[in-house]
């Protein structure tokens, strides 16, 4: 017979943001708009060009669907290595966070890697595998994982040993302790391993493109800057940076509420 | 009380040694020995550090870095456990905490009457965070009696709670093991608890533990008055001084 579905618990309602802190936001961005429109003015050069001109870039290269097919191909290779990244980093972190005998063989290895420049893994990547998408997705990779494991072994070092205890005692079998005990201990640091390898893993891609790559937006803006175009330079970085932020606040964030939402309110 | 006297539960050590963070040795336990029967009431009392919890861990098959024996294997009972302190899982709800410690093919029992004699009823769908620590220790005693346990260990479980919220509680618990005729063997300093609830009391050396004196006690509990309880708490403490507080 199937168990009876649990009751699940009341949700709580959403955390609410005051207007007055969305006002504060909006203001300092339009504040950095004006800051930046002021500068330009008194500049008048065209290495600092003004917003409404970097405006009109953005317009005029989505009207002929440059802008979005080159943000289209940075975001794939964003979303095929931010997952490839997440799920062998969460592998390996978890494995050294339980495993001293793994934490002690591996360690240096890991630092290793966190320690070697994104553009040095981009370039071997390349001369190893050619100038390919393959290369390009696996330097990616390659760069975001230590990260991702570096967070995850801390969130698997400080299980708490009490609860670990009490699924031992209550004898939970497998899926049980994984889907009860484990992740939720997990979720913080997977998150805060999602934040930062998102804002890391977007600029990573954009290296990869412009060192060897024919579409997306770090090839647009090498391209711009070899015409000296710094308004299309500055449309294509501010366009891909907005969706970014966007991702963040409307799926990272609430992920990140999600997983908190048993804490007690502060 | 059905299968009520039957042996239950069998515990010999002959040594429990640990490592502290510097690696020195200490020595836990040596030969101590506890037997359990059916429907029995037992109490371990004993100074602080003295052994007791790493005693009810061995039990429970927690730590098998011991010298002795635990018979039967306790894979093969049913137990339900308190801690000392709740170690409720914090993002599940306190009904969920319930039904998770179940085995999964009874994770759909009705618990309507367990969270009404515990008074968790109206708290069936708070998170652990939200309750405090007295309704924390509620839900521990819940998800321990849930599973309709033979053995249940308790360690001190009544601590941190009023004395009328404790001797409620108390009464829910020994009506439950009485109803399945489960052991129970439980831990506590609170040498006047014991009295109220045991029918034998064990008491303990300080580390490492070894059993010091034990006493049977057979007067009905109902019957226990409060004089009685003084007059032999008073007397144990003359007998073993190193195990309960005069």
């Amino acid at each position: 017979m199937r168990p009876a579905a649990m009751t699940l618990p009341t949700r709580r309602p959403k955390p609410w943001h005051p207007p007055a802190a969305l006002l504060v936001r909006l203001a300092s961005i339009l504040a950095l708009l004006a800051l930046w429109h002021v500068a330009a003015t008194l500049a008048a050069s065209r290495t600092l060009p003004p917003t409404a001109a970097v405006f009109e870039v953005m317009l005029r290269e989505t009207r002929t669907g440059e802008l979005p097919a080159h943000i289209g191909a940075t975001l794939a290779r964003v979303a095929v290595s931010f997952t490839l990244a997440m799920a062998i980093g969460t592998v390996i972190g978890v494995a050294l966070g339980r495993v001293r005998a793994l934490d002690r063989a591996f360690d240096t290895w890991l630092l290793a890697v966190l320690n070697t420049p994104a553009l040095v893994v981009t370039v071997l990547a390349y001369v190893w595998l050619g100038l390919t998408e393959a290369a390009a997705i696996l330097a990616v990779t390659v760069n975001k994982i230590p990260n991702v494991a570096v967070i995850m072994r801390e969130g698997a070092r400080s299980l708490d040993p009490g609860l670990e205890e009490m699924r031992r005692a209550y004898r939970f079998d497998r899926a049980t302790w994984i889907r009860h005990v484990l992740l939720p201990q997990l979720a913080p640091y997977w998150v805060a391993a999602a934040r930062s390898g998102l804002a890391l893993v977007w600029k990573i891609v954009l290296l990869v493109e412009l060192l060897g790559r024919p579409d997306g937006v770090g090839y647009a803006i090498s391209y711009h800057f070899q015409l000296f175009d710094v308004a299309g330079l500055l449309s294509y970085s501010i366009a891909f940076a907005a969706i970014v932020f966007a991702i963040d606040v409307l799926v990272l964030q609430p992920l990140e509420t999600h997983a908190r939402r048993w804490r007690p309110a502060a | 009380m059905p299968g009520a006297g039957a042996p239950l539960l069998d515990l010999a050590v002959q040594a429990k040694v640990y490592r502290t963070a510097d690696a020195a040795p200490v020595e836990a336990v040596r030969g101590l020995a506890l037997a359990l029967v059916r429907g029995e009431t037992l109490c371990l009392i004993g100074p602080s550090g003295s052994g007791k919890t790493t005693t009810l861990r061995i039990l429970l098959g927690l730590d098998r870095a011991f010298v002795g024996q635990v018979a039967p294997d306790p894979e093969t009972l049913r137990i339900g456990i308190v801690f000392q302190e709740p170690r409720l899982l914090p993002w599940r709800s306190v009904e969920q905490n319930i039904r998770l410690a179940l085995p999964r093919r009874e994770r759909g029992r009705p618990l309507d009457d367990l969270l009404r004699d515990l008074g968790l009823t109206a708290w069936r769908n708070r998170f652990p965070g939200e309750l405090s620590l007295g309704m924390a220790r509620r839900v521990a005693l819940a998800r321990a009696l849930a599973g309709e346990p033979d053995l249940l260990v308790l360690d001190e479980p009544f601590v941190s709670l009023d004395d009328r919220a404790a001797a409620e509680l108390r009464a829910v618990v020994f009506a439950a093991a009485e109803r399945r005729a489960a052991g129970v063997l439980m831990v506590t300093h609170n040498i006047r608890e014991a009295l109220d609830v045991a029918d034998r009391i064990v008491l303990l050396t300080p580390r490492p533990a070894r059993v010091l004196g034990e006493v049977a006690i057979d007067i009905p509990r109902a019957e226990r008055t409060r004089a009685w309880a003084e007059r032999l708490r008073g007397d144990l403490a003359r007998r073993y001084p190193e195990a309960v507080a005069a």
